[in-house]
């Protein structure tokens, strides 16, 4: 029975049949829609028009639609247009259909030039609300470690212990690795240049400085943001989004002590220890690079060390460390507690994470960097 | 126990489902006529949504074999599953939604996946859908994390509807709804039934559901199924299960 769907026209006296026939289903919607179309153009040619839907052999919620639309734009000034030969497996469908309402809201979408500027306008307002966040965050993990301080049975050294696994001793291989790559390309690099000017030599101080001042805890500090810190968030943001945290409140826990200081302990600890091992690979690497490249020996190396650097240097790279850790820990926690219901919320709240975390660990560095030069370190 | 049913819309023969050692399903058979509103009963854990899930493809068998609409799912192509795919709707327990998508978005999108219809004729048929379902044109823009729970259940019904498939599965449609939500439902399950010519496959542990909604219901308990057929067969069931079940206290207090 179901074929093509037809709507022909069949005039009797001063009134029109519409005869609609076949299978009226989604799968022939774009032909029913046109046919419909041409046929709403009878509006008001002749005195009675009425849909016979006898004929039809499949309905189902397009078709009905369609059917209904037609009568509704047929019907004018007074004159309503009838649907006729309606079978009763179908007459509940139709009905249920008629009671939709005519005009189908509107997607209220503007995409102006306004529209852009006010969204602007909105996230430079927002900087001074995230910093705000930001030390909000800092003084509630603050409350909650004197909160522990005074009563130590509220601390969580499994929740600690397991977060320090997955933070610090999962990431040894890949925080090596880089580094020691880092410490390769360096030391080539400056062979290469320095040997223009017969200071191939040099390149261990350079390499000695840079590694434990700057980059080693830098480096490190910027591959915890995006492994660990993302980790956070997403976390903490699915935990929002399943109303677990709100759970935890209401048994009395408070969510900063429970899942956020253990976190923000396990990775203060952690970035002076991977900024330690990250340093030592890249020393390791860019020596490996000079005897291997620069022909400088592994003694000459260790000796031009022990010269170029100090203690100083060392301890302005590892007192970086642990604020570091702290701001890469309260930017992602502030990020997944700020995730909302959706998915995309949370991918949303992740990469700003990343982003923040890595911003705000640039502008820590520079900070320190002045401060380490005014007090001549 | 079970006979055959020759116009069966969903035939499972044998299926095995297991997970590491713990065997869930266990040589299960189970018919579903065209038609009917099948209600799914058993105890927690006994495996009503892994059969589920078994059903649509989600979790996969060990031994048996499983025919929607004629087709056996294991011998069918990629294109033969679309087929059959397009042709059913699913009621996830937590209703699914695409969080990042409107109610809108969410009704359409399969519609816009299968169909290349008109952004007019989505439209109306969206609000047509939400109409069906209870729910006013306004919460078409509204996202899934802006919804009460009986909301999610509706917009998640209109969606498994939105293709105008010949069956439905419903995981728990009830559960988490007021009882005259939860009635409401029913009757909107019972209406749509009769108007678009459903077969319902329900899971629930709602006994007013299984009363007034349901034609037939299948017990599921030890892996199998260990009943099948109308309220009344249930009740008057020797199976100590089945007689707390449908004889219990809870069970007095719906009046029949």
């Amino acid at each position: 029975m179901s074929g093509d769907p037809t709507l022909e026209r069949i005039a009797q006296g001063n009134g029109l049949a519409l005869c609609a026939a076949g299978s009226w289903t989604a799968r022939f919607a774009p032909m029913l829609e046109k046919m419909v179309a041409d046929a709403e153009k009878l509006r008001g040619s002749r005195p009675n028009i009425f849909i016979d839907v006898s004929q039809v052999s499949k309905l189902d919620t397009f078709g009905a639609w369609l059917i209904e639309r037609l009568r509704r734009s047929l019907t004018e000034g007074g004159i309503e247009a009838k649907i006729a030969g309606l079978s009763a497996n179908y007459a509940s469908l139709v009905d249920e259909v008629r009671r939709v309402k005519a005009e189908p809201v509107v997607e209220t979408r503007s995409v102006s030039i306004t529209g852009m500027l006010e969204q602007i306008g909105r996230s430079v307002a927002g900087v001074g609300g995230t910093l705000v966040e930001l030390i909000e965050m800092l003084g509630a993990v603050l409350a909650a470690a004197g909160h522990v301080l005074i009563r130590p049975r509220g601390f969580r050294l499994t929740s600690t212990v397991h977060h320090l696994e997955q933070v610090c001793w999962r990431a040894v291989p890949i925080v090596v690795l880089i580094t020691f790559l880092i410490g390769c390309i360096i030391s080539q690099q400056g062979i290469f240049h320095f040997r223009k000017f017969g200071a191939d030599i040099f390149v261990v101080d350079m390499l000695g400085v840079l590694v434990l001042r700057e980059i080693g805890v830098l480096l490190v500090a910027i591959m915890v943001a995006g492994r660990s810190g993302s980790a956070y968030t997403a976390e903490l943001g699915s935990m929002k989004m399943r109303e677990e945290i709100d759970a935890l409140r209401t048994m009395g826990f408070d969510p900063i002590e429970v899942l956020i200081l253990p976190r923000m302990l396990a990775l203060v600890l952690a970035l002076p220890i991977l900024a330690f091992l990250g340093a030592m690979a890249a020393l390791y690497g860019g020596g490996l690079v000079a005897y291997l490249y620069g022909g400088v020996d592994p003694e000459a190396f260790l000796l031009r060390l022990r010269d170029a650097i100090s203690i100083d240097h060392f301890i302005v790279g590892i007192i970086k460390a642990p604020v570091m850790a702290a701001v890469i820990g309260i930017v992602a926690c502030v990020e997944g507690l700020a995730v909302q219901g959706s998915a995309e919320s949370l991918g949303q709240h992740t990469t700003s994470s990343v982003v923040k975390g890595i911003f705000f660990v640039i502008v820590m560095d520079g900070v320190f960097a002045i401060f380490f030069a005014s007090i001549g370190m | 126990m079970l006979g055959e049913i020759s116009d069966a819309i969903i035939r499972v023969r044998d299926i095995t489902v297991q997970f590491g050692k713990t065997r869930i399903l266990d040589g299960l058979n189970l018919d579903v006529k065209r038609g009917e509103i099948l209600g799914f009963v058993g105890p927690s854990g006994a495996g009503k949504s892994v059969l589920t899930r078994t059903i649509i493809g989600l979790v996969p068998k060990v031994a048996g074999s499983i025919e929607v609409f004629g087709v056996d799912l294991d011998k069918a192509s990629a294109t033969e599953r679309r087929g059959v795919e397009r042709r059913w709707g699913v009621l996830f327990q937590q209703g699914a939604l695409f969080s990042s998508l409107t109610v809108r978005q969410n009704i359409q999108f399969p519609v816009r996946e299968y169909l290349n219809l008109s952004q007019r004729l989505l439209d109306e048929v969206m609000v047509a859908k939400l109409g069906m379902v209870g729910l006013k044109p306004e919460v078409a823009d509204r996202f899934p994390s802006e919804l009460s729970g009986g909301m999610v259940k509706r917009v998640a019904l209109a969606r498994a509807l939105a293709l105008d498939p010949e069956l439905v599965f419903l995981d728990e449609p009830t559960s988490g709804l007021d009882p005259i939500g939860a009635g409401d439902f029913d009757e909107l399950v019972r209406t749509l039934q009769r108007t678009l010519g459903l077969t319902v496959f329900m899971v629930t542990h709602d006994l007013d559901s299984l009363y007034t909604a349901c034609d037939r219901i299948a017990v599921l308990g030890n892996g199998k199924i260990i009943a099948a057929g109308s309220i009344a067969e249930m009740k008057a069931s020797k199976h100590p299960w089945l007689n707390q079940y449908f004889n219990g206290k809870r069970a007095r207090a719906v009046v029949v």
